[in-house]
């Protein structure tokens, strides 16, 4: 029987700085993440298909490009002009975003900004530089999201699935739910069986 | 029944099968990788052992005094078949980066008045790249800088800039010359972290 080849997660990563962009471009790369990077949050912004408070879907809105999702994105907390906490806040305000992950990474260990950042709805805060080891801490954060935007989808359409992750019963898609919500961020792929199984089948 | 041109493709093959059973026989016996034997690389063991062992101690060197922490090292482990020159571009791309940062560091010390905010954003950036690509001596002296700057210490921040400047070309040319070193080894052998 074949394997079904899954599209890798798309993750858009914000940094003014060149040699760090590169960095985690190579980083999310070798975590098997589909990459985006772009040099401020007023670019992440037009990536995501931000111009005013439109309520369009999470795609891209770039004339030369296919649309494409994001799944996550990591921004840099100081850049000039936007802060990664104002990208965030954007982000955060925007109901076709708000519900994609966000991670800020700073150079910094300051603890007043790391709580500001989570009490804004960041989901996790990584302490520069980024490691290899940091990647596997953004698929739960994902997988999680994912589940959450599929229930709500059943919740107000009572349709079936459309072909995606948490596809299949229903009954099976809200047990894949509750079981993400109660691991810790900490584990990786094997947390989610069940999800992958579907997403193979 | 088997066609004239079958039986000479058949010949052909058999021919480069026993061609590269040479190699390998030849590259067994010689103990040295068969990708260097295929691109009929002439260096004997003695020299590519010593040029190893010159890789390693350069490497060691500059961990010893300093110039490059653990961040190098999970450089390197980043760097594999699909993207073999990671180090060496992410390098380049901070020497660029630095460079610039450099020169508008000078160009902000010398207006007046000194925007003691901006140039400590300037040092932090370096800061921030020089850390991600392990360079110590680079980051602590950012922090210096830094610590001036709070102080709206004029005359350290020119200090620490001349020290600032010493380092980057002295880390700039170890650098070179280590990645001239591993430029010799071949592309698949270039994973440091795993030599013995």
């Amino acid at each position: 029987m074949a394997v079904a080849t899954e599209t890798p997660f798309h993750v858009l990563a914000v940094d003014d700085s060149l040699p760090d962009r590169k960095l985690i471009e190579r980083l999310l790369k070798t975590s098997s993440f589909q990459v985006t990077t772009v040099d401020s949050g007023s670019k992440a912004l037009e990536f995501l298909g931000i111009h005013g408070e439109d309520s369009s879907p999470p795609v891209s809105v770039h004339a030369d490009q296919l649309e494409v999702a994001v799944n996550l994105i990591i921004t840099d907390y100081c850049m000039p002009g936007m802060t990664g906490y104002d990208l965030l806040k954007k982000i955060k305000e925007s109901t076709s975003l708000r519900d994609i992950p966000v991670v800020i990474m700073s150079s910094e260990n300051i603890p007043s900004r790391i709580n500001r950042c989570l009490e804004e709805g960041a989901d996790e805060f990584f302490l520069k530089p980024v490691r290899l080891s940091d990647m596997s801490k953004l698929k739960p954060h994902i997988l999680k999201s994912r589940c959450k935007e599929h229930y709500h989808q059943e919740q107000h359409q009572q349709s079936d699935s459309n072909s995606n992750e948490c596809s299949n019963p229903t009954n099976s898609n809200s047990n894949e739910c509750s079981n993400s919500r109660k691991r810790k961020a900490e584990d990786n792929e094997e947390v989610l069986p069940q999800t992958n199984r579907s997403r193979h089948s | 029944m088997i066609m004239p041109h079958t039986h000479s493709l058949l010949l052909v093959f058999f021919g480069q099968c026993f061609r590269i059973c040479e190699m390998w026989r030849k590259a067994a016996d010689s103990r040295v990788p068969l990708v260097r034997q295929m691109k009929d690389m002439p260096e004997p063991n003695m020299d590519y052992s010593n040029l190893r062992r010159q890789i390693i101690s350069m490497k060691k060197s500059l961990f010893d005094q300093g110039y490059l922490d653990e961040q190098f090292n999970q450089l390197e482990e980043l760097q594999d078949d699909s993207s073999p020159n990671f180090v060496e571009e992410v390098v380049a791309l901070f020497f660029k980066d630095s460079s610039r940062l450099l020169t508008n560091i000078e160009q902000a010390l010398e207006k007046h008045p000194q925007d003691f905010y901006r140039l400590d954003s300037l040092a932090h950036q370096f800061k921030g790249s020089g850390s991600s690509i392990g360079a110590l001596r680079m980051k602590n002296e950012c922090s210096m800088f830094k610590a001036h700057c709070s102080n709206r210490n004029l005359e350290g921040c020119r200090r620490s800039l001349q020290k600032m400047k010493r380092e980057h070309a002295t880390l700039k040319q170890k650098l070179e010359t280590y990645f001239q070193l591993l430029r010799q080894v071949g592309p698949r052998e270039r994973a440091v972290n795993s030599w013995k």
